[in-house]
């Protein structure tokens, strides 16, 4: 049976979202299958993102589909003036399942509405990209054994990024404790905390990296952009406050896991690369089983 | 000294919709097409209210509103109150009710949202009621009282 489009982290309830965990950990023992080899999946990337759309590549090609795209709009008849509507009706008589990205927030919404099959949303502006959410439940799912009960650091940017948002809201089904670490101007948006108070979770708030580092079982680090700061005095003073040092993994748990949406840059200290609690790069690789797995759910072949 | 007072007539059949905002009454006239309508209306502003202070009323003449059109005015008007007048008699009174869904009327607070992009229609879930909150159904984005803006 087909299922509906991901646009949203919202769309999927709890137990979807299992199933598609318990799918990826079934794709990660066996990558390499034909279920797509009779479909044409379309990779629309309106805007480049080099990272997601490999991911997105090679889940579709160790499955044996096809696929079909662009990754720069500047090569598309958008740059004509297309309509999203157009662009969509017309590569949805071509595809199977379109995959896409774009920088304004609502297209995978937008799309979903004209499109004849299903959409998967790769990222539309700030809003959602919640095939990154399901990879990074399943690397926690799967270093830590289960989703219930567990303490979760994020760390970073927590007013714009869109990935701590999302996992904020698809972990709250799962009883975690949240630890919200950084500075004052990118601290937690209010309407997420209220959203915990109401589901009767509980939250730290800290400024300090190191203090509660022992009771960590997943830390969640984020990039701290220049960009977002109206003040540069105010960016040099917190830029290195928000580095992850191997010292400070010292009293870590032993089953604590550190991860990252990637692309580093100076966030994590390069010697905590080879620290067992390094998990960035596994939870990369995470994402190809966990796409593979949201576009087997959706095409209804497992 | 005779005393100089304008008398607006009373309407045989049709709607009154009193206790508007003063400064909602011109944009509750656009949103129900006031300005398109071809009866007899008559409309005040800046009347003074107990509640209000200041309040706006209109008097339309033969024209009778669903509650999906009168809904529509509920999020700039939520003080609003309709007499429908009969045969110069009030036979009904409504209050507006703020709905749960609203299409179209509203612009997205987010430029970068798609609707103020592309031609779109926009569509909200309405989160909470007091204080007004509209969840874009496209970018999830919140607008509230302070930033609403009629399309």
């Amino acid at each position: 049976m087909k299922h509906k489009s991901l646009v949203s982290i919202n769309d999927f309830s709890k137990e979807e979202f299992m199933k598609i965990l318990e799918l990826a950990a079934e794709f990660e023992q066996h990558p390499t299958q034909d279920i797509l080899k009779d479909y044409v999946i379309a990779t629309l990337f309106f805007e480049p993102s080099t990272r997601t759309r490999l991911s997105f590549e090679t889940a579709v090609s160790r499955l044996g589909g096809k696929i079909v795209g662009f990754s720069d709009s500047s090569s598309t008849s958008t740059s004509k003036g297309e309509t999203l509507r157009d662009s969509i009706r017309i590569v949805s008589n071509y595809s199977d399942l379109i995959v896409m990205r774009h920088p304004l927030e609502g297209t995978a919404r937008l799309a979903s509405e004209f499109a004849s099959v299903p959409i998967i949303n790769a990222g539309d502006g700030a809003n959602q990209h919640p095939t990154q959410t399901l990879l990074d439940m399943f690397s926690i799912w799967k270093t830590q054994g289960t989703l219930e009960n567990l303490n979760i650091f994020l760390v970073g940017d927590l007013k714009y990024g869109r990935t701590v948002h999302s996992l904020l809201m698809a972990m709250s089904e799962f009883n975690t404790t949240f630890y919200f670490i950084a500075p004052d101007e990118l601290k937690m948006p209010e309407e997420y905390k209220l959203y915990l108070d109401n589901k009767g979770l509980k939250y730290v708030e800290s400024k300090e990296l190191g203090k509660y580092m022992n009771e960590a079982d997943i830390v969640y680090m984020t990039r701290v952009q220049q960009e977002r700061f109206t003040d540069p005095i105010e960016y040099e003073r917190v830029k290195n406050v928000y580095i992850l040092q191997r010292s400070m993994l010292a009293e870590a748990k032993e089953n604590m896991k550190v991860l990252h949406p990637l692309p580093r840059v100076n966030e994590i200290a390069l010697d905590v690369d080879d620290a067992p609690q390094a998990y960035y790069f596994q939870q990369a690789l995470n994402g190809v089983y966990t796409r593979q797995a949201i576009i087997a759910y959706i095409l209804g072949l497992k | 000294m005779k005393d100089k007072q304008l008398i607006v007539t009373a309407i045989k059949n049709g709607t009154v919709i009193d206790h508007i905002p003063s400064e909602s009454l011109f944009s509750v006239i656009a949103i129900l097409g006031l300005d398109q309508i071809k009866t007899l209306i008559t409309f005040g502003n800046s009347l003074e209210s107990k509640k209000l202070g200041k309040k706006g009323i209109i008097k339309v003449s033969e024209v009778f509103f669903s509650t999906e059109e009168i809904n529509k005015i509920a999020l700039i008007a939520p003080t609003a109150k309709l007499n429908i007048i009969r045969d110069f008699e009030v036979v009904e009174k409504v209050k507006v009710e703020i709905p749960e869904k609203v299409t179209g009327i509203i612009k997205c607070v987010n430029p970068k949202c798609i609707t103020n992009n592309e031609v779109v229609t926009t569509k909200f879930n309405v989160v909470s009621k007091e204080p007004i909150k509209l969840k874009c159904h496209y970018c999830e984005k919140i607008t509230s009282r302070e930033n609403l803006d009629m399309i």
